[in-house]
């Protein structure tokens, strides 16, 4: 055992209100510099929908991720010998196009404007090159449009549903979305750390956490290519990668990451997982089917004496074990089972996992009258609106079960607080669904109140990052605060 | 080493401007990598233009790339060049492959600079600096193949000739008597040369200095720990 920690976070889709206020948070404070304009380290998709940049999830197309090859694990867009051949021109390399060219409008043109008797506009105008610009694509560009012919229906997650299914989620008046936010997931497997060739990209230690050393990049950008959720990019002006960095200063100073802090629906959770680094390579090689699991059973009980001891043994600080032992993804991602990780068969093992969304039929249209779908409280999680096949291709690696077990949980919490508090249901009938929900009455308890009582705390459970103590090791603290500031000592300027 | 005579342009340009040429291009790569590590990358605009990008890089990559480890290897094995060349057959298949890569390298460059010139995204990243090295380029490959066409056999006099010439600089007795003799296109090519050189560690071809190299033995992962005594992969 090799217990290593890691900042991990859980997003609950259900609480998601699609407002983007995440995104925006994140590029006031990381990507609103040159270069960087059409980078959203988060950035908030609908589903089905295309997402961003465009149908990202199509690895055909991206060629991101890992894939098993006679038993071993490769990257699909490169290896040792494909760098000499690729790094001239990388055949898997998104552009510009697949994303959107970001634009900003010519706002002085309102008040130069000619009397006429028209209303002056401002004209959009390109970021890249300051010429006018038809806009044609935009980072949500298909916001709220489940249901599009041009949009959802070509969502990759659409694969393998039958016909009737595609009918239910095209059907008008019948459209059902959801939101999907996404950042980088800090992969315990990360595909853009191993095919870097500069070595540039890395896991912190400590925490987890995937940067991109900027004075070690050489922007050969491999890592664009390679990363399957399409998180690094490609700064173009200054000739560097970036990607989301968790907020690290934040986290360091015992701040949530930007888009923890700010998010309205209060749908994302912080904190730390233990885990086995020795078995990530078993797990990453596991059949589709079996990746779920085994991705979970790399999380370890930090309650456990044995975990304890070897996490202590390893380094690990009481501190940060005692958060682990407090953190809300242990309990969404392990105990309780909710949260699934995205797109695990891409086998980056993401850190990041989700609670899938229920999207219940309360009412149907016939053929001139609503009438409602049955007399109960909800309906079979079988018949959501959102076909199940759609969320275990996004959540499940295809298969179903794990995404139906943590809708049926959902569907039991909520069912026995209604039971509870309204008490239009007999509580027989939701212990029951309790109990074939996998589901004891305490445990449903705990679900509702992390899910809809939650306080900061509660959801931001941050550990102590220690770096004094790593200072101190190097230099004495006194010394190191006065020799450096905030960010580089080196303008991050792109050279001749 | 240097006295005025009929020869005093070729002394400075033989003699003065390798020196100086090397000189400012180990000073001014090695600063750069010190104070401003951030400036070394390829800077690709691949990813403001994908479709005529890979016309011009990797044609011109494959070519420059094979020419100049040409001109290395005759520099470095001028003897082994001359018995490989002893046989015609293996003369004419070197001499046909160097002049392919030189080929490729001018329809790459060609390539390049008509991307840099017609799209507007890419033209927008494109410095001064760019157009001295694309400018330089153009001069030193349509020089490179003139001297291959009309002064033939390159390959054996460049390890008879030229080889010596630049040995002398390395062992500081410099000897341009090998050099002096030769037509005036052979000696453009040479002068730019040290120019290039001299210009290189200001602009974007600091990326061949730092061309990945320790991709070919790491682990694939890479984790780094702040603490030194947990430094272990
Ligand atoms: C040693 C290995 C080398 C590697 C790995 C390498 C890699 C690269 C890469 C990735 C780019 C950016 C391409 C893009 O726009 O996406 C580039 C551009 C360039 N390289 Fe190299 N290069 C190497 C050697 C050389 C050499 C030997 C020369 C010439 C002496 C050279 C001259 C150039 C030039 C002029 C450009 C700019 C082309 C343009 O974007 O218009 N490179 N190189
Ligand atoms: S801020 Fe929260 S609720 Fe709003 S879109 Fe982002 S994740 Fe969803």
């Amino acid at each position: 055992m090799n217990v290593r920690s890691q900042i991990s976070m859980v997003f609950h889709l259900d609480k998601c209100i699609g407002c983007h206020t995440c995104s925006i948070a994140c590029k006031n404070i990381w990507t609103d510099r040159k270069g960087t304009e059409y980078m959203w380290w988060n950035n908030v998709e609908t589903k089905p929908g295309t997402g961003f940049p465009t149908k990202w999830e199509d690895q055909e197309k991206y060629r991101g991720g890992w894939e098993l090859k006679e038993g071993n694990l490769r990257l699909k867009s490169t290896s040792k010998a494909k760098t000499v051949t690729n790094i001239f021109h990388n055949p898997s390399m998104p552009s510009m196009d697949d994303y959107y060219e970001p634009w900003t409008y010519k706002y002085d043109e309102l008040f130069n404007a000619p009397e006429g008797p028209d209303q002056p506009t401002a004209r959009p105008i390109s970021m890249v090159t300051g010429e006018y610009i038809n806009v044609e694509a935009g980072p949500n560009w298909d916001d709220d449009l489940g249901g599009s012919p041009v949009y959802a229906e070509s969502d990759p997650n659409l694969k393998g549903l039958t016909e009737d299914q595609r009918q239910q989620l095209f059907a008008i008046e019948r459209l059902v979305f959801f939101y999907f936010p996404r950042i980088c997931n800090h992969c315990l497997n990360p595909s853009c750390v191993a095919a870097c060739p500069s070595g540039a990209l890395y896991k912190r230690g400590e925490d987890g956490i995937v940067l991109i050393d900027q004075k070690r990049c050489r922007g050969w950008r491999a890592c664009v290519a390679a990363c399957p959720y399409k998180k690094t990019f490609y700064n173009w002006s200054t000739g560097k990668s970036e990607k989301c960095v968790l907020c690290y200063p934040r986290l360091e100073t015992g701040q949530a990451p930007a888009c923890f802090h700010s998010c309205v629906g209060r749908i994302r959770y912080l904190g730390v997982l233990l885990y086995d680094a020795d078995r990530i390579e078993e797990v990453a090689k596991l059949r589709d089917e079996q990746l779920i699991d085994g991705h979970r059973s790399l999380v370890l009980n930090p309650h456990d004496p044995a975990v304890i001891a070897a996490a202590r043994a390893n380094g690990i600080h009481d501190s940060v074990i005692e958060s682990a032992q407090a953190s809300p993804v242990y309990k969404f991602v392990k105990e309780w089972k909710l949260a699934l990780p995205p797109h695990i068969e891409f086998r980056t093992m993401p850190m990041l996992y989700y609670v899938p969304p229920m999207s219940p039929v309360m009412a149907n249209r016939g053929d001139d009258t609503v009438s409602s779908v049955s007399g109960e409280f909800f309906h079979d999680i079988e018949d959501s609106r959102v076909p199940l096949q759609f969320m275990a291709n996004l959540f499940g690696a295809g298969h179903q079960g794990k995404v139906v077990y943590a809708l049926k949980k959902q569907k039991a919490v909520r069912t026995y607080r209604r039971a509870k508090t309204v008490g239009d249901i007999p509580m027989e009938t939701a212990e029951k669904m309790l109990r074939e929900a996998d589901c004891s009455i305490e445990q449903a308890e705990a679900v509702y109140n992390l899910t809809s009582l939650c306080t900061f705390e509660d959801r931001f459970v941050i550990p102590p990052m220690h770096r004094e103590e790593a200072i101190e090791m190097m230099r004495d603290p006194a010394e190191h605060k006065t020799a450096v500031g905030f960010g580089f000592m080196e303008p991050p300027k792109r050279g001749l | 080493m240097i006295s005025t005579g009929p020869f005093f342009l070729d002394q400075i340009f033989f003699i003065v401007f390798p020196y100086v040429a090397v000189i400012i291009f180990l000073l001014v790569s090695i600063r750069r990598y010190r104070t401003e590590a951030f400036t070394f990358s390829s800077l690709s605009s691949q990813f403001l233009e994908n479709k005529q990008h890979f016309w011009g890089l990797v044609p011109f990559h494959f070519g420059i790339i094979t020419i100049l480890l040409g001109h290395v290897i005759a520099f470095l094995f001028p003897r082994e060049v001359l018995a490989w060349n002893s046989v015609p057959l293996r003369l004419y298949i070197l001499e046909a492959s160097a002049f392919i890569a030189a080929l490729l390298t001018l329809i790459g460059l060609g390539a390049l600079i008509f991307r840099r010139v017609t799209d507007p995204k890419v033209k927008k990243v494109t410095s001064w600096a760019d157009w001295v090295v694309f400018a330089s380029f153009v001069v030193q490959i349509l020089s490179g193949i003139y001297v291959a066409i009309f002064h033939s056999w390159g390959s054996s006099w460049f390890a008879s000739l030229a080889a010596p010439y630049l040995w002398s600089l390395v062992t500081l007795s410099p000897d341009i008597t090998y050099v002096t003799a030769m037509p005036w296109m052979v000696k453009l090519h040479i002068v730019s040369a040290w120019l290039m050189i001299a210009f290189a560690p200001f602009t974007r071809l600091v990326h061949i200095l730092v061309a990945p190299n320790p991709y070919f033995w790491r682990k694939p992962q890479v984790v780094r720990w702040y603490s030194l005594l947990r430094n272990r992969v």
